[in-house]
């Protein structure tokens, strides 16, 4: 039987367009060991204009001898080889970063313009008072917006991180408890819960209770009465949970824990689908942190850094880490000046040194001053408008496991993919092939198989088209194609890397072959 | 809003399609009492060039155009200009934690390079991806050696950075560990008798600083013997790195934590700063944050993925090694920069500058009528301690007049050493400026001494 043009094409695997992208060429680049060569410099010191030293007389057994295979470049290849490593990295810069919980938005070029301004940027720490003013006004300002933002009381700015923000709030949570007594023994922290909280809850020396979530992926508000008790010091709660979804009941939620002179806590995460909007401190949050690496734009720059304010309500003033900027007396133009109170005796202690990570305090507030509160409510509702418009257009091809209403993100199950054996991870995979960095996988552990996308603000309606038009293809791919899928990506340098191997045989740092002696 | 790419009709029809009425109406989870249904109290939205004048007034209001003394943890020196021009690249700075190895192989080669660089200074067999900073660093560094051990004493010196002791102690008051400090002798180091004395078959780590507050070196061989000798582990915390350049790295260590602050990133004010936990081989399963290792793609090709990650909270939750998630990758790669800048031969010279201008400086200083050089036996690296007739907030008063801030005052932390201050100079310090701030301070007891 003679074979239609019309079955060859069905016959044909589907493989989606690339709308988006097309392969170019990049640069292959060694390690900055294999391409030294002895004698080659990249620096000039000036001329030494004190008396030279012995470091062997000075130091005797404690000078050093050599610095081993420290590399030895000129400045162009430097700049080439970052330039070149650079373009094999995805970044927001490049187009939509959609990773859930990660909140990818544009990070403001004027941010890091500002931060780099001499006088701020060559700010010692330990520089008097008198001369560290504008550095003052500027914690001073950032605390009272964020104060604001929250709806809290009291604000420390001292915390590096997310989870360093955690500790630190659940150090106010012990210091508070202890000070009526009992410090107590148990954290309530939901399944759905990122995995930094129960991890905060042990090191700050509480047992972990875990707490199941209901059909509708929110707090189980009947369970949670049963096992809060006198002994329970907060429940660390994410607000919109980590499937988006608000917790209607959250004031009820507060009540069961203030019945029980428990605190709630609150795992701001995901605070930039309620800025502007609703306020933590006004629906009974005790305590929170902030990421102003997501919320308040920035950057993530590879994995950091971040700086993870604690904001609080009053009762827990006392507590908070030393030093903590306050007015002190009036300077020359009539204004009271600002300085460093470290007389709390209180305190929970220093969770770091000097003041936070101030560089970041600088750019959060530069990002607050652009929006104003006009742009920053927009800045929330854009947000939450591109995450549903995701939703509406993809829940026909990916299961939707809770269809609560969500606000900032949205989460998917694999369920129907694997049906052809293609997983969440599979699919983010290709995703990197129609140019979009992919959505976060696995988690939150309440969705078998999630796909988490969180779209921000930062994408426009052409992006967020190209992105539901990759996911629909994908799709279809996996429904007819699905060996393209498992196999992906097939457009980037390097394929999937055997992470076994990287795990079972570590290898942590280069070594010179052994016919290349050091 | 110039930040957001959206035209108000766009926004109109996105509504009309998911079904929305208005905007409202995806808010509708939100409790109508706990909506804010008013502007927030923040500054109005502001032009570009209003912020940066802001900014700019600022700045003025700090010290900017003053000659500086100061070190204590955080280190002023050169930063080559490749390394802010490498680092605002988007690709780098817009990026997230390298997990899609495919697309982020560039932020994953740059931690590979990190991590071996780090090891070579420090003579240790692994590092890190990066920890919060030096004293969080120092303070996991504990709970690791606690890990390891499962002893639960900690004994601290003195000279290690107050700062840094204080955040130790915060992180150890509810897991349980016995904190002590350990005092110093009369050069400036930890006392290796109260150490033999103190340290047993409990101590899990002793914690010390090299060069230490004082910016004297300390004799870690000699530590190492002792605390080694009851089965204890040593940490080396390491403030001022550019020191490896001229110091021998504290090789008899089994965990080194350091500041990398020196290496290319701005003083900011005390942030965001690098930490990284440099370690032996054999304590690699306890070690806390990201870790970059080798491996190879289906082709066969040479590529680096984040791996060991069931050490990590996002797998083990409440029984992982930290709770660290976010960490400081673009400093990280400032100090990688850096330290490819500077090289092999340009760290021992760009020390070797630091190590002869103190060497200058101490001289010079402590030649004023009245000062004298403490803790002078001893080995130092750009730091030294000048004990004054006069406390050193009347000096520094009478040096900041002319641009000039002198060294920190030390007694907040050790009231026993009087009027001690702690003044640092590193390659920025030009011999004029020494000369200048002593001829202020020398002018100045030469009077008192005429007066009496």
């Amino acid at each position: 039987m003679a074979t239609t043009t019309q079955d060859l094409a069905a016959s044909k695997l589907f493989e989606g367009v690339r709308h988006k992208v097309q392969s170019h060429l990049t640069q292959n680049e060694a390690l900055v060991f294999e391409k030294s060569s002895p004698g080659k410099k990249a620096y000039k010191m000036p001329p030494l204009d004190v008396p030279a030293v012995d470091p062997q007389s000075l130091l005797g057994e404690a000078a050093r001898a050599d610095l081993g295979l420290m590399p030895e470049l000129s400045e162009i290849e430097i700049i080439r080889h970052f330039t070149r490593l650079s373009t094999w990295n995805y970044a927001i810069d490049l187009g939509m970063y959609p990773l859930g919980s990660c909140t990818m938005k544009y990070n403001p070029r004027v941010n890091e313009f500002v931060a780099r301004l001499e006088g701020i940027a060559e700010a010692h720490p330990y520089q008097p008072e008198s001369l560290s003013q504008g550095a003052l006004e500027v914690i001073r300002l950032l605390k009272s917006c964020l104060l604001d933002i929250t709806g809290m009381d009291t604000i420390t700015l001292q915390p590096a991180a997310g989870a360093h923000g955690e500790f630190t709030g659940i150090l106010l949570v012990r210091a508070y408890h202890q000070s009526k007594g009992n410090p107590r023994h148990k954290i309530i922290i939901p399944d759905s819960a990122h995995g930094t909280n129960p991890a905060t809850a042990a090191i700050c020396g509480y047992q972990v209770e875990n707490l199941r979530s209901n059909s509708l992926g929110m707090v189980d508000v009947e369970q949670l009465e049963r096992i809060v008790t006198e002994d329970t010091a907060a429940l660390m709660l994410t607000n919109p949970s980590t499937i988006g979804v608000f917790e209607s009941e959250i004031h009820k939620i507060a009540d069961i824990l203030h019945a029980k002179g428990a605190l709630l806590y609150m795992d701001g995460a995901n605070m930039n689908a309620l800025v502007g909007k609703t306020r933590p401190g006004d629906f009974g949050v005790d305590v929170m942190h902030l990421n102003l690496h997501k919320t308040f734009s920035t950057p993530h720059g590879g994995g950091g850094p971040g700086s993870g304010p604690v904001a609080a309500k009053k009762i827990l003033e006392p507590f908070l880490p030393t030093p903590v900027v306050v007015e002190g007396n009036l300077g020359a133009d009539g204004r009271r000046l600002l300085r460093l109170d470290y007389d709390r005796p209180q305190s929970v202690g220093r969770v770091r040194m000097f003041y936070g990570n101030f560089g970041m305090f600088v750019r959060a507030l530069a990002y607050i001053m652009a929006n104003g509160p006009d742009g920053l409510r927009q800045t929330t509702e854009d947000a939450v408008l591109n995450a549903n418009y995701i939703r509406k257009n993809l829940e026909d091809v990916y299961e939707l496991p809770y269809r609560t209403p969500t606000l900032h993100e949205v989460v998917f199950s694999d369920r129907r993919q694997t049906q052809k054996g293609v997983k969440t991870g599979d699919i983010a995979k290709r995703l990197i092939d129609y140019g979009f960095h992919p959505y976060t996988t696995s988690f939150p552990l309440i969705v078998p198989g999630a796909l988490m996308i969180e779209p921000t603000e930062s994408e426009s309606k052409e992006e967020l088209d190209l992105f539901i038009d990759a996911m629909r293809q994908i799709a279809r791919e996996a429904e007819e194609n699905p060996e393209l899928v498992l196999n992906a990506p097939h457009a980037t340098r390097i394929s999937r890397l055997d992470e076994t191997r990287a795990a079972r045989n570590p290898i942590l740092r280069y070594t010179p072959p052994a016919d290349k002696p050091r | 809003m110039r930040y957001l790419p959206k035209s108000p009709g766009e926004r109109i029809e996105m509504l009309q399609q998911i079904g929305a009425g208005s905007i409202d109406d995806l808010f509708s989870t939100i409790p109508q009492e706990y909506r804010l249904e008013r502007d927030l109290n923040v500054p109005r939205q502001m032009a570009e060039s209003e912020i940066v004048d802001y900014f700019r007034h600022a700045a003025l209001k700090n010290a900017a155009g003053y000659t500086s003394f100061l070190g204590a943890g955080a280190y002023r020196h050169y930063r080559p200009v490749v390394i802010d021009s490498l680092v605002q690249r988007g690709e780098f700075l817009t990026s997230y934690t390298p997990y899609q190895a495919e697309i982020t192989q560039g932020t994953l080669q740059a931690i590979f390079e990190f991590q071996t660089m780090i090891c070579e200074l420090t003579g240790m067999d692994i590092a890190n991806a990066s920890m919060y900073d030096g004293s969080t660093g120092a303070a996991e560094s504990v709970s690791m050696a606690v890990r390891v051990t499962h002893r639960t004493g900690v004994l601290v010196a003195r000279t290690v950075h107050p700062e840094y002791r204080e955040v130790m102690h915060t992180y150890a008051q509810h897991q349980g560990l016995e904190a002590e400090t350990l005092s110093f002798g009369d050069d400036g180091r930890l006392d290796l008798a109260a150490l033999e004395q103190r340290v047993t078959e409990e101590t899990a780590c002793v914690l010390v600083q090299s060069p230490n507050f004082f910016g004297v070196i300390e004799d870690i061989p000699a530590i190492a013997e002792i605390v080694h000798k009851k089965g204890a582990l040593l940490i080396v915390s390491i403030a001022e790195a550019i020191s490896l350049g001229v110091v021998r790295p504290p090789v008899e260590a089994d965990i080194v934590s350091m500041e990398a602050q020196s290496f290319g990133v701005a003083l900011s004010y005390g942030g965001p700063y690098c930490g990284v936990i440099a370690a032996k081989e054999k304590y690699l399963r306890q070690m806390p944050g990201r870790l970059v290792g080798e491996t190879i793609d289906t082709q066969g090709r040479r590529g680096f993925v984040l791996t060991l990650s069931t050490r990590e909270q996002h797998i083990r939750r409440e029984k992982a090694t930290s709770n660290i998630c976010t960490n400081q990758a673009l400093v990280a790669l400032m100090a990688t920069i850096f330290l490819v800048v500077y090289g092999k031969e340009g760290m021992r010279e760009l020390a070797l500058h630091n190590l002869a201008k103190a060497d200058y400086a101490a001289k010079q200083f402590s030649s004023i009528g009245g000062a004298r050089l403490l803790f002078a036996t001893a080995p130092r690296f750009h730091e030294f301690v000048l004990e004054t007739a006069e406390t050193p907030e009347q000096m520094n008063t009478k040096l900041l007049k002319q641009k000039v801030i002198g060294g920190l005052p030390l007694s907040r932390w050790y009231p026993e050493l009087g009027n001690a201050s702690l003044w640092c100079t590193t390659e920025l310090n030009t011999r004029e400026q020494i000369d200048h701030a002593v001829s202020l301070l020398q002018l100045d007891s030469e009077e008192a001494f005429t007066r009496a």
